[in-house]
């Protein structure tokens, strides 16, 4: 039987023991008139005998779809003459992968032999008798579930206690996928990053000036030495985000405080909108857009004043990701403006303030730590952010200061390591991993030191 | 003090009002300055997303229009080498191209020499082939017939029409000569650009579509939305309504708001190392990029989520508890179908974001250059941004056009997602 067929089979079979629960129910309360000597409603006896019918079935065969595979390569591979037994892994990889299209029926690679067409025979068989064998289990674990629930169904089972205590056991494990995700980050960043420090010192890594991944093929091979210090990718970051930083935070602070302390209400409603649809824009498009449109315009007005830009200068890039960056910071400062309290601007006019010496005296100073929060977390994500610089900024590692050159950050380095045909135990592909792992602990540093500054914030006024 | 700042001048020094009026103009000016400086800002704002929005539009705009020719094609079985128009065999491998050449060449019959010929034939695209070999397989009887098509002229004749260059792009004199000859007799003529929404990518910008893309976004996002939308509900009531006050709650909380601060292409690493390299899922299929985007959009639903069960009042409750009700028939009956409309707006901003999110997607391989629309959750697939990110790397003329309009698809898509939030939000908000 297809997985997706005995899906199905076993949603009708949970669906009959919820009738079969529900009857039964009833039928041990002595009929429909005596149905309040029961614990609980009817419905939850159906919905204990439906749990207990459709729960370790799925739980089996989820299990199975998510192990088949590799089980049944394992037991081919055994099964392989010793021929082959000797063989790398990468060898062993496409020798599988014919067996898998060979059994599949696709087109194989390499001439076929007489033993690895037994071995797709095996595959095939193996596989027919892994769905046959599944099938069974499964279908017998549904009715033994029937069976079990049947047999202990009486008046005095507190079938909604238990019906109520699966469900929020399901409530609590969809909320604990929050913290398997994030240690599933940090394992995997983590690992392939301890692999590739194995490789290469971390000392070099955070502290050396060279950076080009490609691994020389040839000895004599010019330009490929494989040196992996990251320093010039870090200070390519900071150089985009700075710039970044100062289109955005002017900007976004200053219409902010328009916005919030001077704009006629109906300006505001027209304005505060369109700032948000910057916030909507994907960032491929603002890639495309610095890419195909701002950076030539940058190289034309830069060669029209007689300097040399490169045409992925990190100017484009960076002023692109402040634009981008910008109703981050304004939607974040206008939050801590309005959230300062009305009094602390009647106490200053009353002494005779104007509008902008209250504003600059004594709102911004209230709202400063909630503005340091957003600005905190404007970095972090103007440091994580990747489509734009992908598209916009330099491949090549260059250790400068000169906004008109090109420069490459770690996120592009990320995606141009991983990009393509890779292979898991080379320096190169772990790099990425490594740069992954900076990356993560920068901005979740960023972000613990920001959510803390605005909690702590919060907490005068409320 | 209060004598001297009432006083007029009895000691010599100046009074409060006269050192106020000293620097009143300064203070004015700098009063209007800064609120000069706030409206700059907004300004700068609005004119920058006017400029992208006016570009891309601009430059997308061509895109959904494409210059045909027309030509009087004869379906000579001798020039398509068909000895038996009953054999499909035959039908599918006969030689289309031959047709438009020799229709090129009855055209332009003094157009002598092989590079010129080559130049001529240059001119229609390989996708009028394609269109001959459909049109003759579904109608064999137009087998010796001659019929007057339009067919699809190549990528470089599209962008000269476009863009009007004086120099001709990359046409050389004759080609533009030949095309002028065209032009005279009305044939050549702009259509609507059904290609683009009805193909997948090709490697010619005159034969690439996104339908493709955005099949794939499809694919992916009904993973995303099946997966992220029971577990984001359920997680936010339970945090909300059933967890008790602890570490591991507050452990919990902080994880899922440090979670939607993590950089997206982050969760394309844990993508490729988890769901590709450890459980062995195919690279580039829909169902892997739909588990990584749902990691992605799970806070953000969590976080709309609470604040919808957040916002029902305590007194509804209170109500079903006191008459009776467990604690989950409470949150089941009442609690939940008062906060769903909520639950539903989040939901879809959500979906909105992971349609426009590209960076994972490239850890995953979802990158890869595929022509086929994918047919499942494990076939090959692109999504539409990637499509963008593709064709924007394309060095061919044409894509630059096709990636507008790519954008202004992807635009079309994100503003009617959130104009449904908006309005579900009016539609459905309640004040208590």
């Amino acid at each position: 039987m297809q997985v997706s067929t005995l899906f199905l089979v076993i949603a009708g079979l949970v669906l009959f023991a919820y009738q079969l629960g529900l009857r039964r129910a009833i039928a041990v309360a002595g009929g429909p008139a005596k149905q309040r000597s029961l614990h609980s409603l009817p419905s939850y006896y159906g919905l204990w005998a439906a749990f207990w019918c459709g729960l370790p079935a799925c739980v089996i065969l989820l299990l199975w779809v998510v192990c088949q595979d590799a089980i049944i390569t394992r037991l081919v591979v055994s099964g392989l003459p010793e021929q082959y037994a000797g063989l790398s892994s990468a060898e062993m990889t496409l020798v599988i992968n014919d067996i898998k299209n060979l059994a599949t029926g696709n087109i194989v690679s390499s001439q076929t032999n007489p033993a690895m067409e037994a071995a797709a025979a095996h595959y095939v068989s193996l596989r027919q008798t892994g769905r046959t064998i599944l099938s069974v289990v499964v279908i017998l674990i549904v009715f033994a579930g029937m069976l079990l629930v049947w047999r202990q169904i009486n008046p005095g089972l507190r079938a909604r206690n238990r019906v109520e205590s699966v469900i929020k056991t399901f409530l609590l494990l969809c909320s604990v996928i929050a913290i398997l995700a994030t240690v599933g980050i940090v394992l995997s960043v983590l690992f392939e990053s301890i692999r590739f420090f194995g490789m290469v010192p971390i000392t070099e890594f955070l502290f050396g000036l060279n950076w080009s991944p490609q691994i020389a093929i040839r000895p004599d091979q010019q330009a490929s030495s494989g040196a992996f210090g990251a320093v010039p990718l870090f200070t390519g970051t900071l150089l985009i985000s700075a710039i970044a930083m100062l289109v955005a935070v002017p900007i976004g602070l200053m219409s902010a405080i328009y916005l919030a302390e001077y704009a006629h209400r109906k300006v505001r409603a027209v304005a505060k909108p369109l700032l948000e649809v910057l916030a909507g824009i994907p960032t491929v498009v603002y890639g495309v857009f610095a890419a195909l449109m701002v950076a030539p315009f940058i190289r034309d007005l830069g060669e029209s004043v007689g300097l040399s830009v490169a045409s992925e200068s990190a100017l484009a890039a960076g002023l692109v990701m402040g634009i981008m960056i910008i109703p981050f910071v304004s939607s974040l400062s206008d939050d801590v403006i309005n959230a300062v309290p009305q009094s602390l601007r009647d106490g200053a006019y009353a002494l005779g303030a104007t509008r902008s010496e209250t504003i600059k005296q004594v709102v911004i100073p209230a709202a400063l730590p909630g503005i340091v929060g957003g600005v905190l977390l404007a970095i972090s994500r103007a440091v994580g952010e990747t489509m734009i610089v992908v598209m916009a900024a330099g491949l090549a590692a260059n250790l400068t200061a000169n906004p008109l050159e090109a420069v490459t950050t770690v996120t592009v380095q990320i995606v141009t390591l991983l990009v393509g045909d890779q292979e898991f135990d080379s320096a190169k592909t772990l790099a990425a991993f490594a740069l992954g792992l900076v990356l993560f602990v920068v901005t979740l540093c960023l972000n613990v030191i920001a959510l803390h500054v605005v909690r702590r914030y919060r907490e005068q006024y409320e | 003090m209060n004598s001297e700042t009432t006083a007029t001048v009895s000691d010599g020094r100046p009074s409060t009002i006269e050192l106020v009026n000293r620097t009143l103009k300064k203070r004015y000016a700098a009063e209007r300055r800064f609120r000069l400086y706030g409206l700059c800002s907004v300004a700068a704002a609005i004119i920058f997303l006017v400029w992208l929005l006016g570009s891309i539009v601009l430059s997308g705009l061509p895109a959904f229009q494409k210059t045909f020719i027309q030509l009087d094609i004869t379906f000579d079985p001798d020039v398509l080498d068909i000895s038996d128009p009953e054999d499909s065999g035959q039908l599918r491998t006969a030689n289309y191209e031959g047709l438009v050449k020799e229709a090129l060449k009855a055209r332009f019959p003094d157009v002598k020499g092989r590079s010129d010929r080559r130049s001529l034939y240059s001119l229609v695209s390989d996708g009028a082939v394609y269109r001959l070999n459909d049109m003759l397989r579904n109608n064999p009887d137009l087998l010796n017939t001659a019929q007057s098509l339009w067919l699809v002229a190549d990528d470089d004749v599209d962008v000269y029409f476009k863009e009007g260059a004086g120099d001709g792009g990359r046409l050389n004199e004759k080609q533009l000569s030949w095309l002028n000859v065209l032009v005279e007799s009305g044939d050549v003529d702009q259509r609507f650009n059904w290609t683009l929404l009805t193909a997948g990518d090709s490697r010619e910008p005159e034969l690439a579509g996104i339908r493709g893309a955005l099949v794939g976004s499809f694919y992916t996002l009904l993973v995303t939305l099946l997966l992220s939308f029971p577990i984001g509900v359920a997680a936010s009531v339970y945090l909300e309504e059933f967890a008790p006050r602890n570490k591991w709650t507050d452990l919990i909380e902080v994880n899922i708001n440090n979670l939607a601060a993590v950089p997206s292409i982050v969760f394309g690493l844990l993508g490729l190392a988890v769901f590709i390299n450890f459980f062995g899922l195919p690279r580039s299929a829909p169902l892997v990029g739909g588990l990584v985007l749902t990691l992605m959009t799970l806070p953000t639903i969590v976080i709309a989520g609470r604040a919808a069960i957040k916002s029902v009042p305590p007194s509804i409750r209170q109500a079903a508890l006191g008459i009776g009700a467990s604690k989950m028939q409470t949150v089941t009956h009442h609690v939940l179908p008062l906060a769903l409309p909520g639950m539903l707006t989040g939901t879809i901003i959500g979906m909105a974001r992971a349609l426009g999110e590209t960076a994972p997607l490239l850890m995953i391989g979802m990158v890869a250059f595929i022509v086929d629309i994918p047919d499942g959750f494990l076939a090959p697939a692109t999504a539409l941004p990637v499509q963008i990110f593709l064709w924007a790397d394309s060095p061919e003329r044409g894509f630059a056009a096709l990636t507008s309009a790519a954008i202004m698809v992807l635009l079309v898509f994100l503003v009617s997602m959130n104009l449904l939030a908006v309005l579900l939000r009016k539609r459905f908000e309640r004040r208590w």
